[in-house]
């Protein structure tokens, strides 16, 4: 229950975070990847402040060894850069500099209801399900018989 | 709205690092938002739950914003709905592909001082710089949303 009260407050907390830094406005984020245009350094702010904090508590929970609530980190089990990762993240940065937008301040902004938003969002997670089921039926071919 | 704006960045950026680092401090968990919410059908139990609880904090965080002043989000209602559609494909299938987005490989990944969160952060900045390049000065098509 604890547990469940923390995720709500984290996903509160980093929605208003999403909000206070403007990074909620696609205009900004798109201002930031334009280089050579009008450029602005807001988003490195944004991300260097968060990294600085992450940086001091992960290491401090990592020392600790175990998370308060929980009987371990869940950390991803991949630890070699491999062509999906560099793949992955190049076409998510195409789209990231056609829309302004990522999926967090995208998923917030859905509350505006507003039709690009929303077309997007919509988009996103069907792409994403989209990926899962090809992984899937990927898996069961590598493997032969049934994964999941 | 485009003009440099380093308090409000710095104040948003520390919050989004107290989120994250309050997840993984407490229940062990990386905040990266294409994974918590993209795994949401993948999952069961506990497993998902956290994750729907999650979903359900920022839509009420998003309510708060539009609630306290309206202009805190985004209508984005120059984007016209094809470049919406292809946008979310790609961000949608790349995320899950390179597994993690700004906030899971940005935010919590290069904190972690992972290599793969490292070069995934590069990589995608390198491409969305390069992105909003060619849409905005070799084709000269209009700067995106609001």
């Amino acid at each position: 229950m604890k547990r469940l009260v923390v995720a709500y407050v984290c996903g509160v907390l980093f929605a208003l975070g999403l909000g206070i830094s403007g990074m909620t406005h696609p205009s900004k984020v798109l201002a930031f990847l334009d280089f050579t245009g009008d450029w602005d350094p807001s988003l490195a702010l944004v991300m260097g402040s968060g990294v600085l904090v992450n940086l001091v508590f992960f290491r401090m929970a990592r020392r600790r060894g175990a998370p308060r609530l929980a009987p371990s980190f869940s950390l991803p089990p991949r630890t070699m850069v491999d062509a999906s990762l560099v793949g992955g993240a190049a076409l998510f940065g195409v789209g990231w500099g056609l829309g302004g937008f990522c999926p967090g301040p995208a998923i917030v902004s859905v509350v505006t209801g507003a039709t690009p938003v929303v077309v997007f969002v919509v988009s996103m997670l069907a792409s994403m399900g989209a990926y899962d089921a090809l992984e899937a039926t990927a898996a069961v071919r590598r493997d032969g018989a049934s994964v999941r | 709205m485009n003009h440099f704006t380093p308090v409000a960045a710095t104040l948003g950026g520390l919050l989004l690092g107290i989120a994250s680092s309050l997840l993984f401090v407490a229940n062990g968990r990386i905040l990266g938002i294409s994974g918590i919410v993209g795994k949401i059908p993948l999952t069961t139990g506990s497993d998902r739950s956290w994750r729907l609880v999650f979903l359900a904090g920022l839509l009420t965080g998003g309510v708060a914003l539009l609630g306290f002043d309206r202009s805190m989000l985004a209508f984005a209602s120059e984007q016209t709905v094809p470049a919406s559609i292809a946008a979310g494909l790609l961000v949608g299938f790349g995320t899950r592909l390179g597994n993690g987005c700004t906030s899971g490989h940005g935010l919590c990944g290069v904190a972690r001082l992972s290599k793969r969160s490292i070069v995934a952060t590069l990589v995608f900045m390198a491409t969305g710089a390069v992105t909003v390049f060619v849409v905005r000065h070799v084709l000269h098509l209009g700067g995106g949303a609001s």
